[in-house]
């Protein structure tokens, strides 16, 4: 996709929402589109990616593996994002990503995205805004999740 | 105040002579009486089956968490508040049995209970009393589901209704509009006049039976003085000392749900149920099941029941109403709330008798007024 | 002479035909007439008694299509000793049923409109016999969704029927667990997750819910917020129930008696209430 594609892609995806023109133009040019196959590995626990994904199509799920399993704590599609945490610098990742279905995502250094901030701060708080919206949404679902609401409760037998 | 008959006459008037012959007469035909009668240091309801057996002379002091009996020198039989016993337990007793059950091969088949009621006369019914069957009626026979075991019991009662002369420490029906007038539907409403020449009783029919069990007990036309004197008892016993404010009262209360004052009276309570157990209206009832050893035979049994215990509202391995605070708030709002939205009445008549029996003392109508002062 | 028996208050023989498992720990029971006593049709959403000879009662929701008469089914997930009992029972033993009772899910409210149906756990129970009807009279209706969480891919129920439904035209079914295993390739998450894989029409659609209190709540919250008005939002409440009829108290919440103003109640009604902890 040449710039003018990925604008048009990058205005649609609900991460951007109350971007300004300029600040789209200024991702389409850091973005480069992406595509995985199915049950690929994007990013393994402890790695240090650093890259920021925008989801357009396909399905990833979040996985931690312990002895003897393998859980899936969450799935995310078209619309989300995948990789928040690499926008902060911090440690690698906790959890691995893997796609269940073929995947088609939009790419973004989180260095340059970070340096892009820096220099720009209209820019920086934007994006800062819709990282907050979206780790915001899944605290939530984290913490409904934790819940264990389907959990049976009743009086235990002896 | 004008207590005169429905028709423009004057009420009859009848000795203590013609009392006993009333109960003689609701002898005859066929009814158990149950009235009040000193027991334990109490005026509760039992068997009555002579005159004599009534409280004659005996007087009550009630306050919050206190009831003592007292003599008194006028030798009045009716002359004292309501006791801890209510007509509840004679119209919606405390157990019955629901069905019984029997094993028939792999299936099982419902037996023909045999437990019926006697035929049963209610002598002295304050008009708080008459207000909360009233509403037991509305509850339990006039909403959608009719309770038989309360409506055969009900339909035989003949109702001898006792206009009161005094009120107690703890009444409060003036403010809660069931008295101290008896209203409603009874068969003959009395009110005791005693007095130096001799005890007298004013006596006016309410219903077809009332009006024959009245023509064959000795009577004349009461004097004007004398329906005169019965007025100024009725206003004296309009003086309470309790009272509760019920305009807007649902909306205040619905309003409040999270009131300072209910952590305040749960300190006290102590979720005993006395007052559930006490009180003339309260309706809630559980059901055992059980069986004999063999399983042949399976019995429901309806028992009353308390919101005021933790299990009342278990589900899904917990209480919905855990704290004793969630407790007594429930039993208040619905007694003076949500009974509006279900049966389109209060469901408290003023009784006072949940004051006097709480023994942490605790008073619905102080309750009431702690939470409307904000 | 003898006192009539309290016949609501009586429970009618009824045979267990079949008891089907439907997960480790639910079990679907089938009933059948017994001692040619027929049983008593029933709307969506409405719950029997059902009485273990000597033991007890249980409120259980009905989980069968509407449409089959002479049969009752009750899907139980086994949490203690009464509902163990219930399922325990083996075909031709006879249990009581008092019943139907309650108000049921209001489909005619929902003609010509959108079905959202959001079931958590045990709660697609309930909603199954909705869903029988909408397809019995699927012109009635616009589009069918029916989203499904469950605790793990071993707990969702009715998953053949559920694919059935998502293959039907007009109808669109998600299904999510709170976590899976290499096997389970559906959406994990929360149940409100699914919602961004709908174009919703909030004038003109239905919502029916079902699962734990919490979830209920969180679910009507969020259908609000993007638009749906809380008249059109219902919620199918528990509590404890000893006489379903309305008389003996224990099922109240708030000005309501579950038993007979619900166990379906629209969000319009249960808001005031439910923001009350321990109400």
């Amino acid at each position: 996709m040449d710039t003018k594609e990925l604008y048009e892609v990058l205005r649609q995806h609900p991460f951007l929402e109350g971007f300004k023109p300029p600040h789209i133009q200024k991702m389409a040019e850091m973005a480069h589109e992406v595509r995985f196959a199915r049950d690929q590995i994007v990013f393994r626990e402890g790695d240090e990616c650093g890259i920021f994904y925008l989801i357009l199509e396909g399905k990833v799920a979040l996985e931690a593996s312990g002895p003897g399993r393998i859980l899936r704590i969450s799935t995310l599609g078209a619309g989300d994002e995948l990789g928040w945490s690499s926008l902060l610098a911090e440690d690698g990742k906790h959890f691995q990503a893997r796609t269940l279905e073929p995947v088609r995502a939009l790419a973004f250094d989180s260095t340059r995205l970070r340096q892009t901030c820096e220099q720009d701060h209209g820019f920086g708080y934007l994006l800062m805004r819709a990282l907050l919206r979206v780790v915001s949404q899944r605290l939530q679902a984290t913490r409904i999740q934790l819940l264990d609401l389907y959990a049976p409760r009743g009086v235990k037998l002896i | 105040m004008d207590s005169s008959h429905s028709c423009g006459r004057l009420p009859a008037a009848v000795e203590l002579s013609g009392l006993a012959q009333l109960l003689e007469c609701l002898q005859r035909r066929g009814y158990q009486i149950i009235g009040p009668t000193v027991r334990e240091g109490a005026i509760v309801l039992d068997v009555i089956e002579k005159l004599d057996e009534l409280p004659a002379g005996w007087t009550d002091r009630q306050e919050p968490g206190r009831y003592r009996l007292e003599r008194r020198d006028d030798g009045a039989l009716f002359g004292f508040a309501p006791g801890p016993h209510s007509w509840k337990q004679f119209l919606y007793p405390p157990e019955a049995t629901l069905c019984e059950l029997a094993r028939d091969g792999a299936s099982f088949k419902v037996l023909a209970t045999g437990e019926l009621p006697p035929r049963r006369a209610f002598l002295g019914v304050r008009a708080c009393d008459l207000a909360a069957i009233r509403i037991q009626d509305r509850v339990l026979v006039e909403d959608r589901f009719v309770d038989a075991v309360y409506q055969e019991r009900r339909r035989g009662v003949f109702i001898v209704a006792v206009n009161c002369t005094q009120a107690s420490g703890t009444c409060f029906c003036v403010s809660m509009g069931a008295g101290p007038r008896v209203e409603g539907s009874f068969d003959l409403a009395l009110t005791e006049l005693p007095g130096p020449g001799g005890h007298l009783f004013l006596i006016e029919p309410g219903s077809q039976a009332g009006r024959e069990v009245l023509s064959e007990i000795d009577r004349r036309e009461a004097q004007p003085e004398e329906v005169a004197q019965a007025s100024m008892a009725l206003e004296k016993a309009a003086q309470q000392e309790c009272g509760l404010e019920t305009a807007d009262l649902r909306r205040m209360l619905f309003g409040n749900l999270g009131h300072p004052e209910w952590d305040l009276v749960a300190a006290r309570c102590l979720s005993c149920g006395n007052c559930t157990m006490v009180c003339p209206t309260c309706f809630c009832t559980t059901v055992e099941d059980s069986s004999d050893v063999a399983g042949a035979r399976a019995q429901r049994r309806r028992k009353w029941d308390s919101c005021f215990t933790e299990s009342f509202s278990y589900i899904h391995g917990g209480s919905v109403r855990l704290s004793v605070k969630s407790r007594y708030r429930q039993w208040l709002t619905h007694k003076l709330a949500a009974w509006v939205d279900q049966f389109g009445t209060f469901g408290c008549v003023g009784c006072g008798r949940c004051i006097t029996w709480c023994p942490a003392g605790i008073d619905i109508t102080a309750e009431v007024a702690a939470i409307r002062g904000g | 002479m003898s006192a009539p028996a309290v016949a609501l208050l009586t429970p009618a023989p009824a045979r267990v035909a079949a008891v089907e498992k439907e997960t480790h720990d639910t079990f679907t029971l089938t009933l059948e007439p017994a001692d040619g006593q027929p049983l008593a049709g029933f709307a969506p959403g409405q719950f029997s008694m059902l009485y273990v000879y000597g033991v007890g009662e249980l409120p259980i929701s009905i989980s069968g299509d509407p449409n089959e008469a002479g049969r009752l089914l009750y899907t139980v997930r086994s949490v203690g000793r009464a509902t163990h009992s219930l399922v325990s029972l083996r075909p031709g033993e006879v249990v009581g049923v008092r019943g139907p009772f309650g108000r049921p899910w209001p489909l005619e409210n929902a003609r010509g409109k959108d079905l959202l149906i959001v079931a958590g756990g045990i709660g697609l129970a309930p909603l199954r016999p909705a869903i029988y009807e909408i397809l019995r009279r699927r012109d009635d209706y616009v589009r069918l969704i029916v989203l499904y969480g469950a605790r793990s891919p071993k707990d969702l129920l009715f998953r053949k029927q559920l694919a059935a439904w998502g293959r039907l035209p007009d109808s669109q079914v998600l299904a999510t667990v709170d976590y899976g295993g290499t096997s389970w390739r559906g959406h994990v998450g929360v149940v409100t997750a699914l919602f961004r894989h709908l174009r919703l029409h909030p004038g003109e659609t239905v919502a029916l819910i079902c699962g734990p209190e919490i979830m209920m709540r969180i679910v009507a919250r969020q259908l609000e917020a993007r638009g749906l008005p809380d008249s059109e939002i219902y919620l199918s409440m528990e509590r404890n129930m000893k006489c379903a009829v309305g008389s003996c108290g224990h099922c109240q919440l708030g000005p309501y008696f579950v038993c007979k103003d619900g166990p379906v109640f629209s969000y319009q009604q249960l808001r005031p209430w439910v923001v009350h902890h321990e109400l």
